[in-house]
């Protein structure tokens, strides 16, 4: 059993870097078709990372190395903690902390745009916040357990109890992802007024590590996603896999679609659909509990 | 009884030796009885006193006291309805002790697990709070020169606070724990009116007649309970499960502990006391007053299990949470966002104790103990900070950590403490979700999801201003007096191992306020492999920074200055605009005022929890007589 656990987490670790970069590639090469372009290669986002590895590190402060290496760690061990079958709880709170140290490693730096960045960091997740702990709840209703070893041995797949908790997940995916109309903290591209937000006063290595940990955490969102339809019933992952295809081609979409929001209005939005959606569907499971 | 009696005789004037000396004793007979109680692991000790007849006499004496005390300050500031509550509350207790119509129970006293583990708090966090008050008045009156100096009277006043405390949770007799229960309520009103100025004298009237009011629920649960259900203990009612005629008395207790806890509508009281010098409202947020309230509550709630007053008391703790945050994200004062957390995180702690479950019992125990170290360290720390930069608005705190180092690293550690994942308070937010989850009830899971996103914003923005390394920023005089630090660091290291400790205290010291709450053999609230998981996170969080210390990571970077989009004219607060010009820069925390801001929020909030406690009274105690 132990070893089962330690087997998952590691290969988690080693495997998520390439999803996560593969996808993050794919993401480039979709975005530039919608746009009528060719767009990089496809391993486009690898090339990226070693060449920020091969560069000289500037820093603005030491303080900040810890911050960004702690956020690296945080984040990995998240995705260790859910993919190895642990308390989604846990997962939801490791999560958040690995956020908090990325936005202290903005904040510590005091340039503008990257305390600016860090504080539209700390909105963004109390707009999503609510809703990740949520579908912790939501996966709870639905099958009686926190533990993700539990909730993949499911009878039936837990979109059947919880759809609005699914609306609501991909709909905060969006802000986590950092995929516009939501992505207030960091922008694309360095002309925008934010520059790059969170990320402006980050150079090298340190640069590559927190684009590390945005890949680990994409796999552990895609895998989230695919929690959903997974059941005790093999055939149930390949539905897994084609919804998670889905849910990441409708996300580049959406970034393409829509400009840039206001946080207020992010708020306002992403509270209400939370309430809608999620809220009416707890509702229901109560009463026909 | 010795303990109290103990503490009255410190309680006379003077100096900071004898206060660190009795304040150790004191500390030390609480450490004591304590680990005697946790360490005999019998479930049920009970220490009877049956021949009561004299220090019932005492305690007439001292209602009657406390009441005259009330009616004459009342007159010396024109608040006459202050008396009328006082009046209300107190005679007609007098009439039924002297009329014989109270009933004599058969114990006093009772010291068990619960009453152990309060023990710990009030001896341990309280007595730190008065050893750190002693350096504290000293400096604090250095500054204030307009504020005649009573410290004597303000300390010997905290003392007999404590005393009243241990009294409060040794009693298992109703009346006595109506006394005390007053006696904390006439002391928390004189401390916050210390200075004597206007805004003072408003703010401690405020708190009395809310405490009062509270009071005067108690009292009438007192007498309903003393001439209806021939009860005079705590323990009897908790022991008579819920029924019709038990759930009054307990609706008008819950009443009572709502004001002392200051959950909406009665948090005005608590925002109020800010105006105190710092060791009361360290005090009064983090071991005594407000925990007196879910002190109450916690007793109460195997028999509030399922009825509409445990759904009420939940709902109320429910909204005052995530109310509460909301409004901690518009305030800059840090007084304030303390005192404002304070009600939010007592909110949860009432919501907890509501819902009756033992998930929730426990994760109302858990919040109880990490809320009052990490609360009183913030506020002595604050204190701190205040009088080394005479400011204690969180923008002015932007650099801290450059400029006073040691007071940063253990405010981080404090904030830490309370929001950050492998600490202490999240373990207990955790068992709290699970308990709602398991209770049912959707608004409370709602609430809690979004108070919890609040709560998360206005810390981090906090703890961001502290992290802010600025250049060309040199260190302040840190003028911290020792015996200020005699608190601050053992607290410190308190929560730190803490989080190391949880296990161990859930087994130890929760379970057994489990089995004696709920009778009966309690299954493990917090499982193996989720203990082992947080222990792995606890660890990491102190190895990361070790760890990156031992191999140097970003040592040999190149250092340079942060982007301003313009010059950087060399100390991140200003820079060279296209003109060539000098500007300054400021980047300020978000407040979001004009969302949640205390005008826009704070009024309808009151109004709804008042409509919610005026429904549960009125239902439950109007529709049962």
């Amino acid at each position: 059993m132990t070893v089962t656990i330690i087997v998952k987490a590691i290969l988690y670790i080693i495997l998520a870097p390439l999803i996560g970069g593969t996808l993050s590639g794919l993401d480039r090469v979709f975005s530039a078709r919608m746009q009528g372009r060719q767009g990089p290669p496809l391993f486009q986002p690898f090339y990226d990372v070693f060449k920020l590895l091969n560069k000289q590190t500037t820093v603005v402060n030491s303080i900040q190395v810890l911050f960004v290496t702690g956020y690296l760690i945080m984040t990995v061990f998240t995705g260790a903690l859910f993919f190895a079958g642990g308390d989604m709880l846990l997962v939801f709170f490791a999560l958040s902390m690995s956020e908090v140290l990325m936005v202290m490693a903005a904040f510590s730096t005091n340039g503008p745009y990257s305390i600016m960045g860090a504080q539209r960091e700390l909105c963004q997740m109390m707009c999503y916040e609510p809703m990740t702990l949520l579908v912790a709840i939501g996966f709870y209703y639905a099958n009686g357990s926190f533990m993700v070893n539990d909730l993949i041995q499911a009878e039936k797949p837990a979109i059947m109890y919880i759809p609005g908790f699914f609306i609501g997940f991909v709909f905060i995916l969006i802000i986590k992802l950092r995929k516009s109309p939501f992505d207030l903290a960091t922008s694309h591209h360095m002309h925008q007024e934010m520059v790059k937000g969170l990320t402006t006063d980050l150079s090298g290595g340190n640069l590559a590590l927190v684009e590390l940990a945005e890949w680990y955490d994409l796999v552990l969102m895609m895998g989230i996603v695919g929690m959903f339809f997974i059941t005790a019933n093999p055939i149930s992952r390949l539905w897994a896999i084609i919804a998670v295809s889905c849910v990441f081609f409708l996300e580049t979409l959406i970034d393409n679609l829509f400009p840039r929001v206001k946080y207020i209005t992010m708020l306002k939005v992403t509270w209400t659909v939370i309430l809608v959606f999620a809220g009416t569907n707890l509702l229901i499971l109560n009463v026909l509990k | 009884m010795a303990i109290i009696i103990g503490l009255l005789k410190y309680a006379s004037p003077f100096r900071s030796a004898v206060i660190m000396l009795g304040g150790f004793t004191i500390m030390a007979a609480a450490i004591y009885v304590a680990v005697n109680v946790l360490m005999s692991g019998d479930t049920s000790q009970f220490m009877y006193l049956e021949d009561a007849e004299i220090p019932n006499h005492f305690i007439m004496a001292g209602e009657v006291f406390l009441m005259c005390l009330v009616c004459f300050l009342s007159i010396k500031y024109k608040k006459y309805y202050a008396i009328l509550i006082s009046l209300v509350g107190t005679i007609p207790v007098l009439w039924m002790d002297l009329s014989g119509n109270a009933v004599e129970g058969s114990t006093h006293l009772r010291i068990d697990t619960f009453a152990a583990v309060m023990y710990l708090i009030v001896g341990i966090v309280g007595i730190l709070i008065c050893i750190y008050a002693s350096g504290y008045m000293k400096d604090y009156h250095h500054h204030h020169t307009d504020v005649v100096d009573r410290s004597n009277y303000f300390l010997a006043l905290m003392f007999v606070f404590l005393g009243a405390m241990f009294g409060l949770i040794s009693s298992d007799n109703l009346g006595w724990i109506y006394f005390f229960w007053e006696i904390t309520s006439v002391c928390s009103f004189l401390m916050i009116g210390y200075t004597r100025t206007e805004e003072a004298v408003n703010n401690s009237f405020r708190a009395l007649w809310m405490n009062l009011l509270g009071g005067v629920g108690f009292a009438a649960g007192l007498m309903y309970t003393n001439m209806y259900l021939n009860m005079s203990n705590l323990s009897e009612i908790t022991a008579a499960g819920a029924s019709e005629v038990i759930i009054i008395p307990v609706t008008l207790f819950a009443f009572a502990a709502l004001t002392k806890s200051a959950q909406f509508p009665f948090s005005r009281w608590l925002l109020g006391a800010m105006v105190a010098p710092t060791p009361s409202s360290a005090l009064l947020h983090s071991a005594t007053m407000v925990k007196i309230g879910v002190y109450m509550l916690i007793r109460l709630s195997p028999v509030m299990q399922g009825t509409l007053t445990g759904v009420m008391i939940t709902v109320i703790g429910g909204f005052t949470f995530f109310a509460a945050s909301l409004l901690a994200i518009t305030v800059s004062d840090g007084k304030k966002v303390l005192a404002y957390s304070t009600i939010s995180n007592l909110g949860l702690i009432t919501a907890c104790a509501g819902t009756g479950t033992q998930e929730g019992v426990w994760a109302a125990v858990m919040l109880v103990l990490f809320h009052a170290v990490s609360k009183s360290l913030l506020f002595q720390t604050v204190g701190d900070i205040e009088n080394c930069m005479h400011s204690r608005d969180i923008e002015d705190m932007h650099g801290l950590i450059i400029k006073l180092p040691r007071l940063a690293f253990i405010m981080i550690i404090g904030i830490c403490g309370m929001f950050m994942a492998p600490f202490g308070m999240l373990v207990s937010k955790w068992a709290a979700l699970k308990s709602f989850v398991e209770s049912g009830s959707v608004w409370l899971v709602l609430f809690l999801v979004f108070g919890s996103g609040s709560t998360l914003f206005y810390w981090a923005k906090w703890l961001g201003k502290i992290c802010a390394v600025i250049h060309q920023s040199f260190e302040l005089e840190d003028i911290t007096p020792r015996s200020e630090m005699v608190s601050i660091i053992p607290l410190t290291t308190m929560i730190v191992i803490m989080c190391f400790a949880f296990p161990w205290m859930s087994g130890n010291m929760v379970q057994p306020i489990l089995s004696e709450a709920f009778e009966g053999t309690i299954e493990n609230v917090i499982g193996g492999s989720d203990v082992i998981i947080m222990m792995i996170m606890v660890a990491m969080v102190f190895m990361i920074p070790i760890g990156s210390r031992i191999l140097s990571i970003g040592k040999n970077s190149k250092m340079t200055m942060s982007y301003v989009a313009g010059v950087n004219a060399g100390d991140d607060r200003h820079y060279i605009d296209s003109f060539g010009k000098e500007r300054a820069l400021y980047m300020s925390n978000w407040y979001m005022e004009d969302y949640f801001g205390e005008k826009k929020l704070l009024w309808p909030s009151i109004i709804v929890a008042a409509v919610l406690v005026a429904v549960m009274l009125i239902v439950v105690v109007g529709g049962n007589i």
